[in-house]
């Protein structure tokens, strides 16, 4: 890669690209748990419940990203109490900041699309479940989540697609990933086409890893995957 | 009748909102024996059958089985429900599940059998519907009477003493009724209880014990099938005789 860039850039370069590819990967464990969390909550009677889960998914609909990155960055810690405030500053405060704020921007979409995936289920599959004598948590694990986590997979790959290109983002507060150290050695070589183009080529690789572990799982969790259609 | 009874509605009500769809209904079913529960539409059968298993309440007397009472307080639903297979007229087969884990699923994971028992199962009871070579399968590759098939071996597979049908011939293309027909037909000659709903009346004539005929939420009539289709006293089971026979 020389011919590129000398190799202690590169190396640079590729230390940013396992930042983000942390940065991602926190944050997505988080987003997915959070969403879980979220849609159990919302499907409780309770009013209140409701009323706050849609709260939170409005917000994180309707502000931008780069806002809720800088809210949790330079305001948040405002409110914390100073012996938190200043263990954060001590362990990388930035990168632990972005994750929650990329995680809980992401939650927030990821339980509207696991959402719609329970909605797809029929009541009969219920009924069935519940005619063979399943309670209602047997309901959910065996009958209810797998069909429903099926349907919510593509829409959840996309959100994951979506979520490693926005962490991004944390290079406004200063992450050291990906496209901030691509800035870093742009300003410092100047060669612009070849720096960008390389970071360019680095986010497909993680996007198209991503894609193809969704079409693998798409394909994993097909019913009948190796049957031919013979009736 | 010497036979004890598995199914007993003492003076049921219920009420959709407005709608009295079970009227007073009393009804007792014994061992063995195979029911026929028929009439126009809305007259109330699928819901009262739905009760027994208490996929649906009711407002006021009681359904028992098996000497448990279905809607009582104390009652283990779940554990009730293990003791009645249902079969729907949409199947409602597991689409995520192949052929075999939908005929295991409830033995191993609700009642915790052993995996090789329930297999051995499972396969004993899809051969006797015909399906044995169909177990790797997935029901959106099967047709609606192999899926309805595998939905009998479903509800068989938890040994329940009893078993309702919900007219599970009625969403199958005509080709494929009578091999449904068929399966039913050994299992009342088998001697499992069973309560259906249709409007096969070949079947009714065939194997049943006994029919009952419902309109608006009542049972009108109770009788034997040579009573009911040979001489038929009310004059709306002739009316819906008739119309189920496509004469005007």
């Amino acid at each position: 890669m020389d011919f590129l860039l000398p190799a202690d850039q590169m190396a640079m370069l590729l230390w940013g690209l396992r930042t983000t590819v942390l940065l991602f990967t926190v944050a997505w464990v988080g987003a997915f748990a959070l969403a879980v969390i979220l849609v159990t909550v919302r499907a409780t009677e309770y009013r209140p419940c409701r009323w706050i889960v849609d709260a939170f998914v409005a917000y994180h609909r309707n502000v931008p990203l780069l806002v809720q990155v800088m809210f949790w960055y330079f305001g948040m810690p405002e409110i914390l109490p100073e012996g938190i405030r200043f263990w954060l500053y001590d362990h990388n405060a930035e990168f632990s900041l972005a994750a929650i704020a990329l995680a809980l921007g992401s939650s927030a979409y990821q339980a509207e699309d696991i959402r719609s995936g329970l909605r797809a289920i029929p009541a009969t599959q219920f009924e069935a479940a519940r005619a063979l004598g399943c309670n209602y948590l047997q309901t959910m694990r065996f009958i209810v989540v797998p069909q429903a986590l099926r349907i919510s997979l593509p829409p959840l790959v996309g959100r994951a697609l979506l979520l490693f290109k926005n962490t991004s983002v944390a290079m406004a507060i200063g992450v050291a990933e990906l496209t901030y150290r691509t800035r870093e050695i742009e300003n410092m070589t100047f060669k612009t086409f070849t720096v960008f183009g390389i970071a360019t080529v680095l986010y497909l690789l993680g996007t198209f890893a991503l894609m193809g572990l969704g079409a693998w799982l798409e394909r994993r969790t097909t019913p009948g995957r190796k049957e031919r259609r013979h009736a | 009748m010497t036979a004890p009874v598995i199914v007993r509605f003492d003076q049921v009500n219920k009420w959709y909102g407005q709608n009295h769809v079970l009227q007073d209904v009393s009804l007792e079913v014994a061992k063995g024996e195979v029911v026929v529960v028929c009439g126009p539409s809305g007259s109330g059968k699928s819901t009262l059958i739905r009760t027994i298993n208490a996929l649906e309440p009711i407002q006021k007397g009681s359904v028992t089985l098996n000497g448990t009472a279905v809607h009582g307080k104390g009652t283990d639903l779940n554990k009730l429900r293990q003791s009645v297979g249902f079969v729907f007229q949409q199947f409602n087969l597991f689409p995520h599940m192949s052929v075999l884990d939908n005929v295991t699923f409830a033995p191993i994971r609700i009642q915790k059998r052993p995996r090789a028992e329930a297999e051995a199962l499972a396969r004993e009871l899809l051969a006797r519907v015909g399906l044995a070579e169909k177990e790797g399968s997935f029901p959106g590759f099967l047709s609606g009477g192999q899926q309805q098939r595998v939905a009998i071996a479903r509800a068989l597979a938890l040994r329940p003493p009893v078993i309702l049908f919900d007219e599970p011939t009625s969403a199958l293309d005509p080709e494929m009724v009578g091999e449904v027909l068929q399966v039913m037909k050994s299992l009342a000659r088998d001697g499992m209880t069973m309560i259906c709903v249709t409007h096969e009346m070949g079947f009714a004539r065939e194997v049943g014990d006994r029919v009952i005929f419902m309109d608006q939420g009542r049972i009108v009539v109770d009788t034997t099938p040579e009573l009911f289709f040979d001489a038929p006293d009310h004059p709306r089971v002739r009316r819906f005789l008739s119309d189920v026979r496509g004469e005007h």
